[in-house]
């Protein structure tokens, strides 16, 4: 098994996850999704820069075989942003959650919803 | 440069005006009507090297890359439309002082006008087509600010949306003309396309770009059928109708006929479309103008019918027929800009501008009666005004032009558009000032202050000059201006009054003498008009509108149902149908790039990261336990990052990986914490199915793109210029902080807008529907007796300098080895955060010094100002420095501008982090209502009976 392999089974993996989860119905399984599907999309946008062992991207005279530094500082704001949208999207969903008393994604409550779900009278 | 200068003090101006907001009305007027009158001696000072043949020009670079660039130029067509625009602009702002309200907020208004005058302006004595497309669009936008500038009439409202729907539209077509006459002449300059007319006219594109341009030209000058957007516009304060709806902005079409008049004009094209247009509009907006009892409505379509006019004479294509249209463009301006103030002092004084209502007006209003009736036998065509000269031009020019192998055609419609013409005019003095005097004016009429007349009195001035010395006093402007416009020596011409007994003057008395006859039967002539079936433009506009919007109304329906999970399937079907359209366009095997072999401690850490992903799936009911096993995939993808080369990534990802789960730790204390499956089995099914194609095509994606050999580009350049151009061992943060830096510039203030949105949304919870909730909210969770762990609070404490230390060491080396700012920035908030878990965030926030806006703001702001210090210094924005210092007993060390940028990224970062996560146990404070005690950290033995799940 190779280190290819490892990384791109994940990736698929963890998109796969995201995708499933994002398209559940409580919002809180959404935030999850977002979470799984930007892990997803870094290692993603990482492993566009091949995969390498010990060789991180600093500079010093001499030295030929390096990470791809582009990628990589790519991915670093994006793993900022990913965390600053997935703030944003929990704190959304806590709002809806307070303002509509449910926690589905489309606000309204589903028919078939069981009464232990509702909150803080149980 | 003067140019230049000239250019930009409108603009200044309108700013200065908003900053003086809170000056007085006065003031204001000073500080407008100076930034214009600093424009208008600086045009003087330049009229005469102008006049005599020189072109001035000047240049600044903007996007070379897409030849755009500001270049203005002022020949005599220029200077004669920046004479106007700055000259009745200087008089318009007299006039609006005095004639808007108390209660209308002046300072925006002026704001607005100068705005509009900048870009009118900009119009003018642009070089460039790009940038006169782009004054174009700012002279809709601006017109539309100033059509609504009395936001509460529904009128005011409609007639500007009206007026930028059919002006925005043009300039659309517009846009797409210019271009394809720019590709045509093989260059965007106008002087280098004005010589261009060979090429230009035997080109196959020359009927589509003569055709776009057109759109562009009749919809901004109201020309037929595009023309019911400007009586609409009539809504607007008069100072606006007068300065943009008679004497500028609707001549912008008319300029721009005039300017591309030697390269567009001659063909049979040019002829029939803009001579046809010019006459039916001039036809049919004297028709109309006859049977309006607004005063406004009535000058508006009498501008109409004298833009149609203009029009009609451009597009006869003779250099006489341009000349006299030249000398008509000035006539217009001064007549009609005088008339509408002048409509503008009747509706002041007498509270009405209805024709009907009107009358005897002179005898309690002598001057504006005076003023009035000058200005509108000028419009009427009567000697010795000047509108005179150039109706007789005009008629003259029309005996000489054949439509269609008709002589008579264009001379019949000329005369009784003219004679309409002389009929509305006569209405106009007939109706309001003479007659007998009335008793039931709505105010008590009188004549106004000088600030109100005395503007149009200017123009009156001039209308009378003109008519009585056309020779001396516009000639030579007319001269060289129709020189430019035809782009050779104009024909020979005379302004006078007395030509003899030419066919033109037996039709100009024959539409006079029609003309008043037709005011002494306007009675049955209206009800003759009444009793058309003549469509109503707006009505139709009205209906278009109405269905476009029903239409996409439906549409958008049809496709967003307002759930997300609909819309989040339809997306990723789309996404995931567009990925495998694009593989299986290409290659999509894998490639044959060497592969690195796995150790047995990957394996496992894939392993985890496997087993992580599949109990978050699987463990949707039970949420604590979701967060457990979603921070071990994240812990493994960190580990990922480290095994693989990127300890800067690690860093990153392990720091926001604790920030992220205590963020959810957060929210989840306030939402349910167990959840049943809303959907169905079968909706389910459907959606792992989806995943499993999405994921697996990405999976595949990835191993094709891993098992390929990278085609590098650019990943070297960055390699090799970290250290002699971005000073930095540490490539990846040289590439955030330097090469990338203006990314990086964005993506924090990304990450502030994120962080204020959140405080935005939690602020408020307390209020409404989401209050009571808060209010009526149980804790739901077993609580441990102990509020703050002794050991945790030691620990914590303990932690804090440590943190700081760990901090600060990882953000000094960060431009030579892993760290940084976003990691520092991380670190340090991580440090406060475990503060305010293990005392309490009441006591956390008592010793909080500084606010969290404030970081945010302060962060991006310097790094802000360390880009602009690089301009100082003549180089790009966000151009780093760097040097190396020598200091006794510390030794040779760096200093790199990157790392002010990198302090600014840092405090950034803390301060949306910290802003985000204390709000939101802000609120779960609040929610808690956990009673104020004097020691927070004591035990609270209260609490162990506290167990209801």
């Amino acid at each position: 098994m190779s280190l290819e392999f490892l990384v791109a089974s994940a990736v698929g993996l963890m998109t796969a996850a995201g995708i499933y989860l994002t398209l559940r119905g409580r919002t809180f399984s959404v935030v999850l999704g977002i979470a799984m599907l930007s892990y997803a999309i870094n290692a993603f946008l990482f492993s566009v820069g091949r995969l390498i062992v010990n060789a991180p991207p600093i500079y010093a005279k001499g030295v030929t075989e390096y990470a791809d530094p582009l990628p990589q500082a790519l991915v670093l704001t994006a793993i900022v942003i990913s965390f600053g949208m997935t703030a944003l999207v929990v704190v959304l969903a806590l709002r809806t959650y307070l303002e509509t008393g449910t926690d589905h994604v489309n606000g309204t409550p589903d028919a078939g919803e069981t009464p232990s779900d509702s909150e803080g009278d149980v | 440069m003067d140019l230049l200068l000239i250019s930009v003090l409108p603009f200044l101006g309108a700013l200065a005006v908003s900053l003086a907001a809170r000056w007085t009305r006065t003031a204001q007027a000073i500080i407008a009507g100076g930034f214009t009158l600093a424009a208008v001696l600086l045009l003087v000072s330049k009229a005469p090297a102008v006049l005599g043949g020189q072109v001035i020009g000047s240049r600044l670079e903007w996007i070379p890359a897409l030849g755009l660039n500001v270049e203005y130029f002022l020949d005599p067509l220029g200077l004669m439309f920046a004479g106007l625009i700055l000259g009745i602009g200087l008089l318009i702002i007299i006039y609006a002082t005095f004639y808007l309200s108390a209660a209308d907020c002046s300072a925006r208004f002026l704001a607005f006008l100068m705005l509009f005058m900048g870009a009118m302006l900009g119009i003018v004595i642009s070089d460039n087509i790009l940038l006169l497309l782009v004054f174009w669009e700012m002279t809709s936008l601006s017109s539309f600010l100033l059509i609504g500038f009395w936001r509460h009439l529904p009128e005011g409202r409609q007639g500007a949306r009206m007026a930028l729907a059919v002006t925005g539209g043009g300039g659309l077509a517009l846009i797409a003309g210019m271009l394809v006459l720019g590709n045509i002449a093989g260059s965007y300059q106008l002087t280098e396309i004005l010589i261009a007319r060979e090429a230009i006219q035997t080109s196959p594109l020359y009927p589509v770009a003569l055709v776009l341009i057109l759109i562009g030209c009749f919809t901004k000058s109201a020309q037929f059928p595009f023309h019911f957007w400007l009586p609409q516009a009539m809504a607007a304060p008069t100072p606006v109708s007068a300065y943009l709806h008679s004497a500028t902005m609707v001549k912008a079409g008319v300029f721009l006929l005039a300017r591309l008049w030697p390269v567009l004009a001659g063909t049979d094209l040019w002829f029939y479309l803009v001579a046809t247009t010019g006459l039916v509009t001039m036809l049919l907006g004297a028709a109309i103008a006859l049977f309006k009892d607004d005063l406004k409505a009535l000058l508006a379509y009498s501008t109409i019918s004298h833009l149609g006019l203009l029009t009609m004479l451009f597009g006869f294509g003779t250099p006489m027929a341009a000349v006299v249209g030249v000398f008509h463009i000035l006539n217009h301006a001064t007549f009609k800009a005088a008339l509408f103030m002048n409509a503008g002092i009747v509706d002041h004084e007498v509270g009405t501008r209805d024709a009907r209502r009107l009358g005897g007006l002179v005898h309690l209003m002598p001057i504006a009666a005076t003023l009035g009736t000058i200005a509108g036998l000028s419009m009427a065509g009567l000697p010795p005004f000047n509108g005179f000269l150039s109706k007789e031009m005009m008629l003259e020019e029309a005996t000489h032009t054949v439509w269609g192998g008709l002589e008579w055609l264009v001379p019949v419609i000329a005369t009784v558009a003219a004679l309409l013409s002389a009929a509305y005019s006569f209405r106009y003095v007939a109706h309001v000032y003479f007659g007998p005097r009335r008793d039931d004016y709505p105010k008590a009429p009188h004549d106004p202050g000088i600030g109100l007349w005395g503007p149009p009195a200017v123009l009156v001035v001039l209308v009378v000059l003109i008519g009585l010395f056309p020779a001396a006093t516009a000639g030579p402007l007319v001269q060289e201006v129709s020189g430019v416009v035809i782009g050779a020596e104009p024909p020979y011409f005379a302004l006078k009054m007395w030509h003899g007994f030419t066919p033109a003057l037996i039709m100009s008395i024959v539409a006079v003498l029609g003309g008043a006859l037709l005011l002494w039967r306007h009675g049955s002539a209206e009800r003759i008009w009444r009793a058309l079936p003549l469509p109503v433009a707006k009505n139709m506009f009205d209906r278009f509108t109405a269905l476009l919007v029903t239409t996409s109304r439906t549409i958008t329906d049809a496709i967003d149902t307002g759930s997300l999970q609909r819309s989040l399937f339809v997306f990723f079907l789309v996404a995931i149908g567009l990925g495998i359209e694009g593989m299986s366009a290409g290659e999509y095997a894998a490639g044959a790039r060497d592969t690195i072999p796995a150790s047995s401690i990957d394996v496992i850490a894939w392993l985890a990261l496997v087993g992580g992903t599949v109990a978050v799936m699987v463990s949707q009911q039970h949420r604590f336990l979701t967060l457990v096993y979603i921070s071990v995939v994240g812990l493994v993808v960190s580990l990922g990052f480290i095994h693989l080369s990127a300890p800067d990534l690690a860093l990153t990802q392990i720091s926001v990986e604790v920030v992220t789960i205590l963020l959810l730790l957060l929210a989840l204390n306030l939402l349910p914490k167990r959840a049943w499956p809303t959907s169905s089995r079968t909706r389910r099914i459907r959606d792992a199915v989806l995943a499993v194609i999405g994921g697996g095509g990405v999976g595949w994606l990835s191993w094709a793109v891993m098992t390929r050999q990278p085609n590098d580009p650019i990943s070297a350049f960055h390699w090799a210029q970290a250290k002699p151009g971005g000073g930095g061992t540490n490539v990846v943060n040289v590439t955030l902080v330097d090469f990338r830096g203006f990314d990086t510039f964005g993506e924090i203030i990304v990450l502030g807008i994120a962080a204020l949105g959140i405080f935005a949304l939690l602020e408020t919870a307390a209020r409404g529907a989401s209050g009571r909730r808060l209010l009526a909210w149980k804790p739901d969770l077993i609580r441990s007796p102990e509020r703050h762990p002794m050991m945790l609070v030691v620990g914590s404490r303990l932690i804090l300098p440590m943190a700081i230390v760990v901090g600060l060491y990882l953000f000094l080396r960060g431009h030579n080895l892993p760290g940084g700012g976003f990691i520092a920035g991380l670190v340090f908030s991580i440090a406060m955060l475990i503060q305010y878990m293990a005392s309490g965030f009441e006591w956390a926030e008592k010793r909080r010094r500084i606010e969290r806006h404030a970081l945010i703001t302060l962060g991006i702001l310097t790094a802000a100002a360390t880009g602009l210090g690089s301009l100082v210094f003549g180089e790009p924005f966000l151009t780093s420095a760097f040097g190396y210092f020598h200091l006794p007993l510390i030794g040779e060390f760096e200093l790199a501008t990157a790392l002010l940028f990198d302090i600014g990224v840092a405090l950034t970062v803390i301060g949306a982090v910290m802003l985000a996560l204390s709000q939101l146990s802000n609120v779960a404070q609040r929610a808690e209502k956990i009673e104020h005690v004097e020691h927070p950290m004591d035990i609270d033995p209260s609490r162990t009976t506290e167990t209801n799940l």
